[in-house]
């Protein structure tokens, strides 16, 4: 066997492993007490898709979204994450919660960005990025340093590194919020609500952040209130009401052609 | 009434060998009760907010009970009636500097006890007082419960247990009083040794309260220091322009 046929071996050795979904959700359904949020959820999403989850409050799409880094327990169906169970293993069939090593080692290839930043107060900028690197991935400080002042330049927010959440507008918090969760180089990124807690002339800033590394090829999804975000950055927007997906389209067939009674009605109310 | 100021002015200036040794335990077994009951506070806070349903119930059990019966009772029953009872007995440990007694001992396992049980219950209210976001956002980045707690958590709820921490520490410098029951020497038992053979009741428990009185105030005086230490950190430099010290002592007000 020659040098090429070995290295095309290998390239698809590697395809298959890493195949081209990174999530997987099949029929996931979540309580709280008696009250049932989701009701039968089933997502696909590709590597480098943006996908935008969209629905009035209380449709399930915020703990949807928690349910993918297994910040929240499900009841049914199963969510997969690079081909693996999340949160679970399956033992004969039965779904069991997993060890917390290992939904740990899972949560490190997803990021998660939180409508209230969830910064660490006690921490400024550049620590809030390094803490976990250093003692997560068990990164060398100084590379994460610098990997930090990177990811600060890149959310335009070099000059702000030693300074404390405290010290931070909304829209800066969020975009430092943005970078810690970028510094673990996450192969996926889970937007919660993310410019819902800022002030109106600091969502923009947050967004053009988000739309930059949808550019560079990020896999995410994200869910918010911003319409004009998902039609202008979105691969796919999903609507979900009463815990269940009611719609799955292009921003452009979902904003101007929307089957269903649900969206038309929900875009109604918000596009007028 | 006659006050002897000759003798009051003595033994608060030059007190007796068997005073300052009466300092010495005060001060030590403060110390050392305070440091073991937080420590032992803060595990039982860790195992009443964990998820196992039999450490919240040992816990809950123990504050319980530490927090139900007084301190006296305690003391007594952990030197006295467990000897008497021939379950335990304390004997005195050769330390190899010095001869640990076994009241000693006792008081010392009493009152951390005792502590680590109050404890526990404001480091529990400080941990709870923490958002859940924080822990949110640690296990979203892979951070495992001891990483999280060592680095996130605890740092941030360690401001909220240093206020109430130095009014422990304060009421501890007190309730060593109680160990005089059991026979340790501590600066309540050393008057009370010195009034039997002088008499002068009123003077020595007047020296004896304003030792106290030193001892709290001075504490005041650190404890300022260590929660200026512990403030939201873009804050520190401001804090000096806040009340002095001085009116801070004197002020019931926290």
């Amino acid at each position: 066997m020659n040098v090429a046929t070995q290295e095309k071996f290998s390239v698809q050795a590697d395809a298959g492993k890493s195949s081209d979904i990174i999530v997987e959700a099949v029929d996931v359904e979540k309580s709280f007490g008696t009250m049932k949020v989701l009701k039968g959820v089933s997502l696909t999403v590709k590597r480098q898709e943006v996908v935008v989850i969209v629905g009035a409050s209380g449709s399930g799409k915020t703990t949807f979204i928690r349910c993918i880094n297994h910040l929240e327990k499900i009841q049914g169906g199963r969510i997969l994450v690079n081909g693996h169970l999340i949160g679970y293993r399956d033992v004969r069939g039965r779904l069991v919660e997993d060890r917390e090593r290992n939904i740990a080692r899972q949560r490190q290839e997803i990021g998660m960005v939180f409508q209230r930043f969830n910064l660490f107060p006690h921490k400024t900028a550049l620590e809030n990025i390094i803490e976990a690197p250093i003692h997560v991935r068990k990164m060398k400080p100084a590379e994460a340093i610098e990997t930090a002042r990177g990811l600060l330049d890149r959310v335009g927010l070099s000059e702000k590194a030693g300074s404390y959440p405290a010290q931070l507008s909304g829209g800066q918090q969020q975009r430092v919020a943005i970078a810690r969760a970028l510094a673990m180089k996450p192969a996926l990124m889970l937007f919660d609500e993310p410019t819902s807690a800022l002030d109106p002339e600091t969502v923009g800033e947050v967004l053009d952040v988000m739309k930059e590394l949808a550019k560079d090829g990020m896999t995410m999804i994200v869910v918010t209130h911003e319409m004009g975000f998902a039609r202008e950055v979105a691969d796919r927007v999903v609507m979900m009401d009463d815990g269940r997906i009611v719609e799955e389209a292009a921003p452009e067939v979902f904003f101007t052609a929307p089957r269903s009674e649900r969206t038309k009605a929900f875009l109604a109310r918000i596009l007028k | 009434m006659h006050f002897d100021w000759a003798f009051f002015w003595r033994y608060l200036f030059e007190p007796s060998s068997i005073y300052l040794h009466g300092l010495w335990l005060t001060l030590s077994i403060s110390v050392i009760c305070q440091l073991a009951g937080t420590i032992i506070g803060l595990f039982a806070a860790l195992g009443r907010l964990s998820s196992f349903r039999s450490l919240q119930l040992l816990v809950r059990f123990y504050t319980w009970v530490m927090r139900g019966t007084p301190l006296l009772v305690q003391v007594v029953f952990i030197y006295t009636a467990l000897a008497a009872a021939n379950i335990f007995r304390f004997q005195d440990i050769d330390l190899g500097f010095m001869v640990l007694p076994g009241n000693i001992q006792a008081g010392i396992i009493a009152l951390s006890l005792n502590e680590g049980a109050y404890m526990a219950e404001i480091i529990r209210a400080a941990i709870t007082s923490i958002d859940t976001g924080q822990v949110e956002a640690s296990k979203s980045l892979g951070m495992r419960y001891h990483l999280f707690m060592r680095r996130i958590i605890l740092p941030q709820a360690a401001r909220f247990v240093i206020p109430p921490l130095g009014n422990e520490f304060n009421s501890m410098l007190k309730n060593t009083t109680l160990l005089s029951v059991i026979g340790v020497p501590e600066l309540l038992l050393a008057t009370q040794m010195v009034t039997s053979a002088t008499f002068k009741v009123f003077e020595l428990y007047t020296v004896v309260a304003l030792y106290y009185l030193s001892l709290t105030t001075l504490w005041g005086l650190i404890q300022r220091r260590i929660e200026m230490r512990f403030s939201e950190p873009h804050l520190r430099p401001q804090l000096s322009e806040q009340p002095s010290g001085w009116r801070r002592l004197f002020s019931a007000a926290r």
